[in-house]
């Protein structure tokens, strides 16, 4: 292996050391990933890449840290943003049709962030369509592969940012996560993935799903590394009004590798036997047990509103997006249908032909529980529910500093094994929905194997309290080695 | 809460500006009576008195400063438009001509 090879295997603070001592320049790191990026093309994990820009900037990135002006620890560094994620003058399909020709005119606020602090952005990633799934299956680009198990999905919606992490294509990606669909994939591809505090980041050129729920987040191999990443996209923007005002804290410095004192919550509800493979389960006590052997204390807590999730999850994310939707009309931007007679066939068959199965389905759940004489039984219940989901956590958050459960009740699952069973699927988020409900922030990393497959496990933190869940995550990698793991075919 | 048939899907297929076959209404109207199955276990839930939260995580009205800024480029804004005249979007006619 060839020293910039090596670089990109490594973390993103050996990648600083290695670009700031001249091991590799940028550039040579920018050839390495993209050599990968194209020698993995069967993962279908990258939908479009970056190719002479991303060498452009990377010629004028190795020239300013030869010169020592390095403009961040980011600087040089290869990453890949999800498909929902616009950059001016790139795609952004959403992996939909109606997007397929789509250029976006400006930059969001993310990737302005990470293009002033010298992150080259070497292409796109593979997802659900519109972030509708949790298996990167629906997608006009083809369904992605788990780096681990060809035959299996790699989760989704954000499953190209998690399985190009995984392969080792680029050390960090964005993706979004509206209920669960960073944490999801993290698990199933065996890397860290952090959907931080509802707010937290701006959704200013996020492409909106549901937006009281999306928000955006890294994916990474280091718990360190997502936290290096989350202090450079962080913080207010004026662009986006549900941005929190709160200060950026300095997560570095909270990754102390001391977690004596701290309380882990370890709700009832969700170490049950029933539903939840036993590989995934003993991984999780065993890594509890771990973090416990290093002095955190452990106590039960209660989430008994943890059955309603799902069915509250489903509708607040439905009707909203079916509001969110409606933008996409043939007018302004998207595919627009041929030979239409009136304005309403124009409405009506661009989106008909431009929207896939999964995205109509989730339209018309979503405008059947806002429409008039169904809102309250279902909307407004909706609502209410989720504000007793919200005091189950800020209950529980009374006796713990964090909550630890599995991030999902079983490792990845084949492909196809759940595409014709809409159910089915949107039960299998039934661990990470809750904390998009309650805004709360989530962590997913690796803690062992099942039967060959990754097995994620889930740190809650308080809200804005991101800087705990990366503490306790950081110092449970100091403990093992789980992070070090990588997919067998991918080598 | 009561079901949901074929009807039903057809109502707010329309409202929604999506045209589906018999075919796939049917189906459609499938998959959503087993999805709300599963959503009506809401039922059981006393909410009476609880308020709703429409975002996990309160924030106050925030209020900017209204200063002017540099808007998007018109001729960015309609580089997408999949009809235009000039940079305004170009749609087939609403009203009918009189006469």
């Amino acid at each position: 292996m060839g020293s910039s090879e090596s670089l990109l295997a490594a973390s993103l603070t050996e990648q600083r050391e290695g670009l700031d001592r001249g091991d590799a320049t940028s550039s040579e790191l920018v050839d390495a990933s993209l050599a990968r990026i194209a020698a993995h093309a069967d993962l279908s994990a990258v939908v479009s890449i970056r190719d002479a820009a991303a060498r452009a900037e990377s010629e004028a990135a190795s020239k300013r840290i030869a010169d020592g002006k390095a403009l961040s620890v980011l600087d040089g560094v290869p990453i890949l943003l999800k498909d929902n994620i616009v950059q001016a003058g790139e795609p952004a399909t959403c992996s939909s049709r109606i997007l397929e020709d789509f250029v976006s005119p400006y930059d969001a606020t993310v990737t302005e962030k990470l293009r002033a602090a010298g992150a080259i952005i070497v292409g796109r990633t593979n997802m659900d369509e519109f972030a509708m799934g949790s298996s990167t299956e629906n997608s006009i680009h083809g369904e992605a592969h788990n780096p681990w198990d060809r035959s299996r999905a790699c989760g989704g919606s954000s499953g190209g940012s998690a399985a190009a992490v995984a392969a080792g294509l680029v050390p960090l990606a964005l993706g979004s996560d509206t209920g669960g669909s960073i944490r999801q994939p993290a698990s199933f591809c065996g890397v860290v993935g952090l959907k931080p505090t509802y707010g937290r980041v701006s959704r200013w050129g996020l492409v909106a799903f549901a937006s009281s729920l999306d928000q955006i987040g890294p994916f990474g191999r280091r718990v360190s590394d997502c936290a290096a990443m989350l202090e450079m996209i962080a913080g207010h923007d004026a662009r986006d009004s549900t941005s929190v005002p709160e200060a950026v804290p300095a997560l570095g410095a909270a990754m102390t590798g001391d977690i004596e004192g701290l309380t882990i919550g370890l709700p009832k509800e969700y170490f049950v036997e029933e539903g939840v493979e036993p590989g995934v389960l003993a991984r999780v006590r065993e890594a509890i047990a771990t973090l416990e052997s290093a002095g955190a204390k452990v106590t039960p807590v209660s989430l008994p509103h943890t059955e309603h999730t799902i069915a509250t999850y489903y509708l607040i994310a439905t009707a909203e997006a079916s509001s969110n939707l409606a933008r996409f009309d043939g007018v302004r931007y998207g595919r627009r249908a041929d030979k239409v007679e009136d304005l309403q066939d124009l409405y009506m068959r661009s989106r008909s032909e431009g929207f896939g199965a999964e995205v109509k389905r989730r339209i018309v759940l979503g405008t059947y529980v806002l429409s008039a004489g169904y809102y309250d039984a279902y909307y407004g219940k909706a609502q209410r529910v989720r504000t007793l989901i919200r005091r189950d956590f800020e209950k529980a958050f009374e006796s713990c500093d964090l909550i630890v459960t599995p991030t999902t009740p079983e490792t990845a699952f084949g492909l196809g094994a759940k595409s014709g069973d809409p159910l089915s699927m949107y039960l299998s988020d039934v661990y990470t929905v809750s904390a998009n409900l309650a805004g709360l922030p989530g962590l997913s990393m690796p803690c062992g194997l099942s039967d060959g497959m990754p097995v994620g496990l889930q740190l809650i933190g308080k809200p804005l309290d991101e800087a705990t869940i990366l503490r306790v995550g950081d110092a449970y990698e100091r403990l093992t080695e789980h992070h070090l793991a990588r997919p067998p075919e991918t080598n | 809460m009561s079901g949901i048939g074929p009807s039903d899907v057809a109502n707010v297929a329309k409202l929604a500006r999506l045209a589906f076959s018999d075919e796939e209404t049917e189906a459609m109207a499938k998959d959503l009576e087993q999805i709300l199955g599963h959503v009506r276990s809401l039922d059981a839930l006393d909410t009476e008195g609880v308020p709703p939260t429409a975002h996990g995580f309160e924030l106050a009205t925030p209020l900017r400063p209204d200063r002017p800024a540099e808007p998007l480029d018109p001729e960015l804004a309609v580089s997408n438009a999949p009809a235009r005249q000039g940079t305004a979007f170009l749609v087939p006619k609403v009203l009918e001509e009189e006469g």
